[in-house]
This record gives C-alpha cells, sequence and structure tokens, in this order.
C-alpha cells in the first residue's frame, strides 16, 4: 500500500518524534509513504483567525499538489492539520461561490481524486491479525489513556472521524498490538493548544484537569495523535504539579505510534522517545519487559 | 408617527448581516439554550459567554463585540459547534468576530494571542511554512515578555525540537507569496 504523505510544520520541528515514529511503523508494516512535493503550511489557527479565504485556500493548494502525486489518499498524522483540511473540503462542497474564490486563490481546482485521512483510520484498516503478527514486545502491563483531543474528530459534520465524544479507534488500534486502554471521559477535552505560548495559565489549568483524571483512573501514560496536545501535555507538567501541588509520577506522554513501535520492538532511539520531556524510560523499565 | 419613525427592531441587525457576510452563519437560529457555553472549556476566562456573544451579534452591540475578550480567549476547540441543536457554527463567528474587530482597527483586549497569531502568520507567509524559533522571537519583541518560557525552550533545542534556521525553498516562498497576496486582492474587492 502506498499513500501520499503530508506532514505539516509541527512534524518537522517540535513534533519529530511523531514523523519519526510515525515512519518507522509505516515500514514494519510495508506501508510506503511519499511526500507531497513542495507542500505549505496548513494555514492552521493564525490563517482561520485572520482570514477566511485562506484559510481555506491554504489547505485546497495542498490538496492541488497532493492530487499530482496519482495516489488514492493522502495521510495526515497532525490533528490541527487534518482539521483544516476537512473543513476546508467541508466548506467548500457547501458553498459554491466559496468554491469558486478558492479555486480563483489557488490557481486550480482541486478534482477531488485524492482522500484525507488519518493515520489512525489507516491502521485501523489493517486486519488486527496482520497487527498482531508484528508483535514482538509485551506491554500488556502498560495502561494507557488514549487522548483524541479536539480537532480529530470535531466538528464531526466536517471530520467525519469515529464518534465525536467518544472515539474509540486509538483504544482498538493500540489494543491490536497488546496495549490495554482504559475507559476515561476526557478523551476529547481541549489541552489548550493555541494558548501554549501566550495565555499558559489556560493551558495549565486544562492540562491539570486531562493529568487528574487520568491518573485517577489508573494510567500509567497518555497516548496522544496530535503535536500540539503532546507539547503541551509533555512540557508543562513539571509547571503544573508545581502550581497545583499535584504529583503525576511523571506520567509521560506518548505518540500512539510510538507506541505501536514499542510493540512491534523498534529501538527507543527509532521511535525519537529520548526527545521527550518527560522521560518514560523509567516507567518502560518497570513495565516493559527488556 | 409611522413605521420609520420610532426605529423598528429589524430582524437582522446590520453585525448579523456582517458576521453572516464574513462567515456564512447565521445567528438569527440561536435560541439560547447555553449549551455551546456549558461546555466551553475557556468561558471562565472569557468577558462574555459564547451564548451571549452570539446574542449580542443579534442585538447588533458592535462595541460590546468587539472590544470584548471573548474570541481571543477562544481556544477554536470546536466543542460548541458540534454540540448546538441549531447549528450555528460558534467557532466560526469567534473567528469572524477577530477579523472584523481587526478589520476596523480594534486593539485586541488580549495582545498577546493577537501577536502570536500575527508572528505565526508572518512566518508562514515568509517562508511558506511555520518557523517556530522565528515566530517566538517576533511574539517576544511583540509582547516584549523576553524571558518566558526561556528555559524550555533552550531544552527543546538541545532535544533537536525546534531548528535554529527555517526551512527554505524559493518555489514555496513564491507559490506562498501568490497565495497570500491573491487572497488580498480579493478581499479587498469583497469588503469595499
Ligand atoms: S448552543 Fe447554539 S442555540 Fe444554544 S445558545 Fe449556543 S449558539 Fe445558541
Ligand atoms: S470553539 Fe471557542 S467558544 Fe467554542 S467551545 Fe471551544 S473555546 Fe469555547
Amino acid at each position: 500500500m502506498k499513500y501520499a504523505y503530508y506532514p505539516g510544520c509541527s512534524l518537522h520541528s517540535t513534533g519529530t518524534e511523531f514523523d519519526e515514529s510515525f515512519k518507522a511503523v509505516c515500514q514494519s508494516l510495508g506501508i510506503e509513504l511519499e511526500e507531497v512535493p513542495g507542500w505549505l503550511c496548513c494555514g492552521t489557527s493564525p490563517a482561520h483567525s485572520t482570514s477566511r479565504l485562506l484559510s481555506l485556500a491554504m489547505p485546497m493548494k495542498n490538496l492541488v499538489l497532493a492530487e499530482r502525486t496519482k495516489l488514492e489518499e493522502m495521510v495526515v498524522p497532525c490533528a490541527a492539520c487534518f482539521s483544516r483540511f476537512k473543513i476546508a473540503l467541508y466548506e467548500i462542497g457547501e458553498d459554491e461561490e466559496l468554491r469558486k474564490d478558492v479555486d480563483e486563490v489557488v490557481g486550480s481546482s482541486f478534482q477531488g481524486q485524492i482522500h484525507v485521512i488519518h493515520p489512525l483510520e489507516m491502521f485501523d484498516r489493517v486486519d488486527s491479525g496482520t497487527l498482531r503478527s508484528h508483535v514482538k514486545r509485551d506491554l500488556s502491563d502498560l495502561k494507557v489513556a488514549c487522548y483524541y483531543g479536539c480537532l480529530l474528530t470535531r466538528p464531526p459534520k466536517a471530520a467525519q472521524f469515529d464518534v465525536c465524544e467518544y472515539p474509540v479507534t486509538m483504544d482498538r488500534v493500540l489494543q491490536s498490538v497488546g496495549i490495554p486502554t482504559v475507559d476515561w471521559s476526557y478523551k476529547t477535552e481541549c489541552c489548550g493548544g493555541v494558548f501554549s505560548l501566550t495565555e499558559t495559565d489556560i493551558v495549565l489549568k486544562l492540562v491539570n484537569d486531562i493529568f487528574n483524571e487520568a491518573k485517577a483512573v489508573g494510567a500509567d501514560a497518555i497516548a496522544v495523535a496530535c503535536p500540539l496536545c503532546h507539547a503541551n501535555l509533555d512540557t508543562r507538567l513539571t509547571e503544573i504539579e508545581e502550581k497545583y501541588g499535584v504529583d503525576y509520577g511523571n506520567m509521560p506522554t506518548f505518540y500512539f505510534t510510538q507506541l505501536m513501535g514499542l510493540a512491534f520492538g523498534l529501538s527507543h532511539k527509532e521511535l525519537a522517545l529520548g526527545k521527550h520531556i518527560v522521560n518514560p524510560e523509567p516507567l518502560l523499565r518497570e513495565r516493559v519487559p527488556a | 408617527m409611522n413605521e420609520s419613525t420610532i426605529g423598528l427592531v429589524t430582524p437582522t441587525s446590520e453585525l448579523a448581516r456582517a458576521f453572516k457576510l464574513e462567515s456564512g452563519v447565521d445567528v438569527n437560529l440561536c435560541f439560547q439554550c447555553n449549551k455551546c457555553t456549558a461546555g466551553c472549556p475557556t468561558s471562565y476566562a472569557m468577558d462574555y459567554t459564547p451564548a451571549q456573544l452570539i446574542h449580542a451579534v443579534r442585538l447588533g452591540l458592535d462595541d460590546l463585540i468587539l472590544h470584548s475578550k471573548t474570541m481571543w480567549m477562544c481556544a477554536a476547540c470546536e466543542t460548541c459547534t458540534t454540540r448546538c441543536p441549531q447549528d450555528v457554527d460558534i467557532a466560526k463567528v469567534m473567528d469572524a468576530a477577530k477579523i472584523i474587530a481587526r478589520r476596523r482597527g480594534i486593539q485586541p483586549p488580549v495582545p498577546g494571542v493577537a501577536s502570536f497569531y500575527r508572528s505565526g502568520l508572518t512566518t508562514i507567509r515568509l517562508f511558506g511554512r511555520m518557523y517556530e524559533v522565528g515566530m517566538m522571537m517576533m511574539l517576544k519583541m511583540l509582547t516584549r515578555d523576553f524571558f518566558k518560557d526561556m528555559g524550555l525552550g533552550m531544552k527543546m533545542m538541545r532535544k533537536g525540537k525546534l531548528k535554529m534556521l527555517p526551512s527554505l525553498s524559493l518555489g514555496r516562498t513564491i507559490a506562498t507569496w501568490r497565495l497570500f497576496s491573491r487572497v488580498k486582492k480579493k478581499e479587498k474587492r469583497v469588503t469595499r
């Protein structure tokens, strides 16, 4: 199987662990990726807070570029990029005038020959027997809370991803590789995303609520599918513990692809586990047989 | 006295029409159930709740809305839009409020957030991709808060998660520049 691959800006910088571990897992499964040549930023929140037309034109420009690969699907790991693509497709699908404006700005028209999917959907399609047959490490002692965040599932009219208030795709994929996941009520709560660098207090409050709940349901770690969620959860933990006088015992936040890779027996280096701010090694030493 | 002299309450305020034009959203569908507000993760930090903001647009209270903190404190989490029983796209109204306020030259009451968007968009326009270090430096210049998160930034740099230099490509820069200038031209035509 071969997919067009849109990494987005974060996966080339703050979310490089996601990029590395995603590619490594794809390689294990024999999935080929072709990076969209000349891709641009999706525009993300700076664009949609400034100009609606720009916020639609940037994803559509990228889709036009992706279409040239002649592949059927484009896989987009960053939940924020994924959302901008899905929203753009939805909005121009609803409004013919808008579509014409966007086409004019982009300079060509998207033909709808390529579909946008998230890696979770891609791995969910691989049958669980195949996933299981790749497992080389026993992770059955590691209890994980799957945290989907906002943008994978919302708004459902555009995202069309799982059940929007209680998704289970990530749970299913991780369970298929032998990782137990917990039921909890914070799967799709907001981490404060865009406020990380400016209104940090909001992030600290929201992320504290998330860790608090994860701890309460007995999770050892959190799994995410979004570089913004990862940044907020991984980089702010110590500050949160200080501010709220709590102790989450250095609970690490993994990209779900890193956990898949661990189960597949890939090395910590291949999965860029050393790049986290919260060091996951003590937990892994304790729970994962060498 | 006839209808024109008593200042009729029109079914759609001037402002509601401006919001419709900007975002495609009809705020008049709102029946004030407050579901949007109940699920909003940041409403505690807003001066008007999302439902109040929507109602104020209906009533045409320009000053109240465009000077409010509400849209700047919106995290764009899309919970409100997802749950509104009347299918009002509240998140899009929040964007439209930012855009209209900026167009009317109103100083944002939460300058840090506005500066973040501005710095982010500037690096995207220049390089075609987000350049985090450049964005952070510009943000620091704009907010004059030079020491915030310095330690964290250094740590991330050491781990290779922040790149000192932007990723450069002439083709990409030209493609982006074209996109931005066409958007600008088109918007001038529409909003004049
Ligand atoms: S959820 Fe919808 S109908 Fe209810 S108050 Fe909010 S905008 Fe109005
Ligand atoms: S999109 Fe904004 S207004 Fe709506 S629930 Fe999220 S933070 Fe609140």
